[in-house]
């Protein structure tokens, strides 16, 4: 969609003073764009090359090795149905088939009113509450179709404020005052490490 | 670490290679010893050349260390005192083989289709190492089949085996990662971002260290297959760098040029424009028979000897009204032959440059330096000169490795940021006409800005020339819009302050060097006073050597006044150019690629030309061409072969004493010319006017991709040649109030045109730019006769 806006340069600039080189803010800035569109738009990715002093086709070499950075637009709720062995011993699967009649969409897909985004994945590591799935990365467990159908309709509702809409990141942000920082080098300015000179022949 | 103690330092390392005791160098690489001592282990991603990655596992190895063996990928060894070494043992050989059951899983067997097939890495070790056969009888990944990664290259990801040799090449070595691996897993591939291609100027080497058939040039793609092909060496000629060249043709036609890896200059590296630019070689408007004027003035095909002859009477006159430009394209040994002839004719207006170079006392007159010593690790270089990526650019492999990895510092005495500034230790981007001012102030110190450059930059660049550190100083031509005695003076001015400075000749065109050490040097000022004389009734005959002086000489009003007011121009050329539409009598040379000579590069280091093909139609070797207008002339050089040319250039050049250049063919790296120079240059004195207040300092320098002929006639390069813009600093833009990409007028002391304005953040304030021989307009029409150009630049319709 786009670039970032005005407030998220800002804020931008704040993360990249965090770090001795610029480009250690590549992964942070990704999350602030998926926070702003709910996905890491093209444009996005070119802005935060320029903000990082590196060439887009970096950006996207990182942004691509994370799954959870997603390139295209996805539903407000991305849904996540396990089928790994634990839930579909106890209906995961029939789970996932239920969520693709009703919502009417395959894996991968998202409703035509962008509100639902599905995907079949693997173990999220809650398999004593099989058959389970998350929303936007927030676990719901042990449910029933049913379960499942009113889960949606809450969410169409506005019911579950709990659940923020995709990429939001934390509500809690953290502003750190530039006299509060630990020291901030950059490791060429570091000199030897200790360990690494330890372990050097001692010179005659 | 107490048996190393132990050893003395003189001897190398220990080591044990299949059941064989050697020794390897001190931090040897393991597969780099093994290489040298004639065990050659498989291997995909390890180039000599790049970081080792470990990447493709091809190159396992049994090594024990002393807590048993196991499978270590020799690339990332080092070889330690008493390892033991198995390249041949069963589970060396078992894990080979398991790579490349693996490898082959993904990869095509496309072969007999495949540009590679025939010369491919994977195809070769498959055979030798491999196991014959796959047991993998699912669906092969799919991709789409080629998509251009740029203008030049095409990537098949299928074909890909990910050895990270392009995206490392494109990182490390070019410093333009515009390739990346995307995506991860089995879905791994490498690719561009969207609408950002692999526009490096260096991108044809991914083709050419590509292990497998995933990448491949355009200009190359299904137009021959590798047993085909027969090669030779020979040297890049496309600029004064002298890049190692294998040159291979098909059926008598140039198809590749392929890096040969030389230690002291290209490392194996090419820039596109060496790479492609024999394809110019091919083009359809050679020059192909000798051409005199009829009656009417118009052009008719002659036979060799009376064209020979109309050469030499127009030689044969009064030899101070008779003009010489050109002879830097020309190998050395045809160099020779025309200064001979000049010489016995008497002839001294002679200029091998065309008014867009140096004085070539900066090479005669200045300690000469080589590129290793400009790339030694502890040195300082400075750049008074033209950005090397866009004149140079394998020269600029070379200082890109040395200031990024080898920690040389680098000092930037130039009008805008070149390729190289981001590693800069200083960066004096001086406006253009003060080079010489700041370089003087680099030793007195400054309070304020000079020339536009912060006393601070000033402070770094005379504690770096101040270390004791050896200084090189690459000099060039940094702006066409200034004078040249600007950068002899900074040089001069520099030479002041660090007395053992040595200098490395940044003289872009050819063979220039070769032409300087020969003698088509000027006498007075250059090609500038051959065509005011011109101008002015004192020479009314013209002899170009390979040389346009209508498209190449930056003063353009003057060339065309000159060409107007002479009666006979003879031009000595490849292709159909703008001078040799003006000319009476046109002798068709042979191009690149065609003759055997040799060249002489930056350093006064010799190679190799070699020829490959024939030339097209009665085309001629230059020493040819010089012999036998010689003879029509009255003058015999008494030279009947190559070989014979050679035996007298031995004999009667100095600098070539004791260089056999018959030998030179299969060495590595080239001789050197003999002499060394005691510095001998004096300081010019320039006096450039201030800038008046609405005034913008004009810039005028070359890129990569211009609308030079060569560039022009390469089908695969033409469209690459950058269109006509003015630029400046984006500061700028805004205080003109016009955005990026609008129309402005720029009008200059002869006139105005108009061109697009663009925003470029290298430029420093105060300084427009327009690029020489660009398509739509060019430069030179801007350049007059002062030592510099202000021009001012306004909105159109205001």
């Amino acid at each position: 969609m786009s670039r970032l806006n005005p407030a998220n340069v800002t804020l931008a600039h704040e993360i990249i003073s965090h770090y001795p080189k610029k480009k250690s803010a590549l992964i942070p800035l990704l999350h602030l764009a998926q926070e702003q569109d709910g996905y890491v738009a093209d444009d996005a990715m070119e802005h935060i090359a320029e903000l990082v002093e590196v060439t887009p086709a970096e950006v996207l070499g990182t942004c691509s090795f994370y799954e959870m950075f997603k390139r295209h637009p996805v539903g407000t709720y991305m849904i996540n149905v396990c089928t790994n062995i634990a839930c579909q011993l106890m209906g995961g699967e029939e789970l996932l088939h239920h969520a693709e009649e009703t919502l009417g969409i395959r894996p991968g897909g998202t409703t035509d009113d962008g509100l639902f985004t599905l995907e079949d994945v693997e173990c999220i590591a809650a398999c004593t509450e099989a058959p389970c799935l998350q929303v936007n990365y927030r676990h719901e467990y042990r449910l029933s179709t049913d379960d499942f159908d009113a889960l949606v309709a809450d969410l169409r509702s506005g019911k579950r404020s709990d659940i923020p809409a995709h990429g939001t990141l934390g509500t809690v942000r953290q502003h750190i005052p530039a006299d509060r920082r630990a020291g901030i080098r950059h490791p060429d300015d570091e000199g030897t490490p200790a360990w690494f000179a330890s372990r050097q022949p001692a010179e005659s | 670490m107490t048996a190393t103690e132990e050893t003395p330092t003189t001897t190398g390392v220990p080591f044990t290679l299949n059941g064989v005791e050697l020794e390897a160098h001190e931090g040897e690489n393991l597969i780099d010893a093994c290489d040298r001592l004639g065990v050659h282990i498989p291997r995909f991603c390890y180039h000599p050349r790049m970081t080792p990655v470990g990447m493709c596992r091809m190159c396992l190895v049994e090594i024990d260390t002393g807590r048993g063996p196991a499978l270590q990928p020799s690339c990332m060894m080092t070889v330690s005192p008493n390892m033991v070494v198995n390249t041949e043992s069963e589970a060396t050989v078992k894990a080979q083989d398991g790579v490349l059951e693996l490898l082959l899983i993904n990869h095509p067997l496309d072969c007999p289709v495949c540009d590679k097939g025939g010369e491919c890495p994977l195809q070769d070790n498959a055979y030798a190492f491999g196991p014959g056969e796959s047991r993998f009888v699912e669906e092969k990944r799919h991709y789409e089949k080629p998509i251009p990664i740029s203008d030049l290259v095409y990537l098949d990801r299928e074909r890909c085996i990910l050895c990270d040799r392009c995206t490392r090449f494109a990182d490390e070595v070019a410093g333009d990662p515009l390739i990346h691996f995307v995506d991860r897993g089995a879905q791994t591939q490498v690719n561009t971002f969207p609408d950002h291609p692999f526009s490096s100027y260096f991108s044809g080497n991914t083709v050419q260290i590509c292990p497998v058939g995933a990448l491949t040039a355009k200009p190359y793609r299904f137009k021959a297959r590798p047993w085909d092909l027969t090669g030779v060496e020979s040297t890049a000629a496309v600029d004064s760098t002298g890049a190692r060249v294998a040159v291979q043709s098909s059926q008598n036609r140039l198809v590749r040029v392929l890096g040969v890896d030389s230690d002291a200059v290209n490392w194996g590296w090419l820039s596109d424009k060496e790479r492609f630019i024999h394809e110019a070689t091919d083009a359809e408007d050679r020059l192909t028979d000798p051409l005199t004027r009829d009656a009417n003035g118009e052009f008719v095909v002659r036979r060799w000897v009376d064209a020979n002859r109309a050469a030499g009477e127009a030689l044969s006159g009064d030899a101070d009204r008779i003009g010489v430009i050109g002879g830097a394209r020309l190998p050395l040994e045809a160099q020779f032959l025309w200064a001979r002839l000049l010489e016995a004719k008497g002839i001294t207006n002679v200029d091998a440059q065309l008014g867009d170079g140096l004085d070539p006392a900066i090479v005669s007159g200045a300690p000469r330096a080589t590129i290793e010593r400009a790339c030694n690790p502890g040195g300082v270089v400075v750049l008074l000169g033209a950005d090397p990526k866009e004149e140079l650019p394998s020269l600029f492999l070379r200082l890109r490795h040395a200031v990024a990895e080898d920690g040389v510092k680098l000092i930037e005495l130039t009008p805008r940021a070149s390729g190289l500034s981001s590693y800069a230790k200083a960066r004096l981007h001086a406006l253009p006409g003060t080079a010489a001012e700041v370089a003087a102030a680099i030793s007195t110190g400054a309070s304020a800005a000079v020339g536009g450059v912060d006393a601070a930059e000033l402070a770094k660049a005379a504690e770096l020339l101040g270390s004791g550190a050896p200084v090189t100083v690459l000099v060039g031509r940094a702006n066409l819009a200034e004078s040249p005695d600007v950068t002899v003076a900074a040089l001069s001015a520099l030479h002041d302050l660090v007395p053992d400075l040595a200098v490395l000749s940044g003289l872009r065109r050819g063979n220039v060097h070769g032409a300087i050490e020969m003698g088509l040097t000027p006498n007075a000022d250059g090609t500038e006073a051959i065509l005011t004389a011109a101008v002015d009734g004192r020479i009314d005959t013209l002899v170009l050597l390979g040389a346009d002086p209508m498209a190449d000489v930056p003063n353009r009003d003057l060339a065309e006044a000159a060409f107007a007011a002479v009666s006979t121009v003879v031009s000595v050329d490849t292709f159909n150019t703008a001078s040799t539409a003006r000319a009476d009598v046109v002798l068709p040379a042979a191009a690149w690629g065609e003759v055997d000579g040799t060249f002489c590069n930056l350093e006064g280091r010799l190679s190799p030309l070699a020829a490959k093909v024939t030339a097209p139609g009665q085309a001629r070797a230059d020493w040819i061409i010089a012999a036998e207008v010689a003879a029509a002339a009255g003058v015999d050089l008494e030279v009947t072969t190559l070989g014979e040319t050679r035996a007298r250039m031995s004999a009667e050049v100095d600098a070539l004493a004791g260089i056999d250049l018959d030998a030179l063919e299969g060495e590595a790296d080239g001789p050197l010319l003999a002499g060394d120079h005691a510095w001998s240059l004096s300081a010019p004195s320039v006096s450039v006017p201030p800038v008046d207040g609405y005034g913008l300092r004009l810039l005028v320098d070359r890129t990569l991709w211009d609308e030079g002929t060569m560039v022009h006639h390469a089908p695969s390069l033409a469209h690459l040649a950058t269109t006509a813009s003015v630029s400046v600093a984006p500061g700028v833009l805004d205080r003109l109030g016009v955005a990026a990409g609008d129309t402005v007028s720029v009008g200059h002391a002869n006139g105005s045109i108009e061109l697009p304005i663009k925003a470029d953040g290298r430029l420093p304030e105060g300084v427009a730019r327009v690029p020489y021989r660009a398509n739509g307009f060019d430069a030179g029409a801007l350049i007059g006769d002062g030592p510099v150009v202000d021009v001012r630049i306004d909105r159109v319709g205001s």
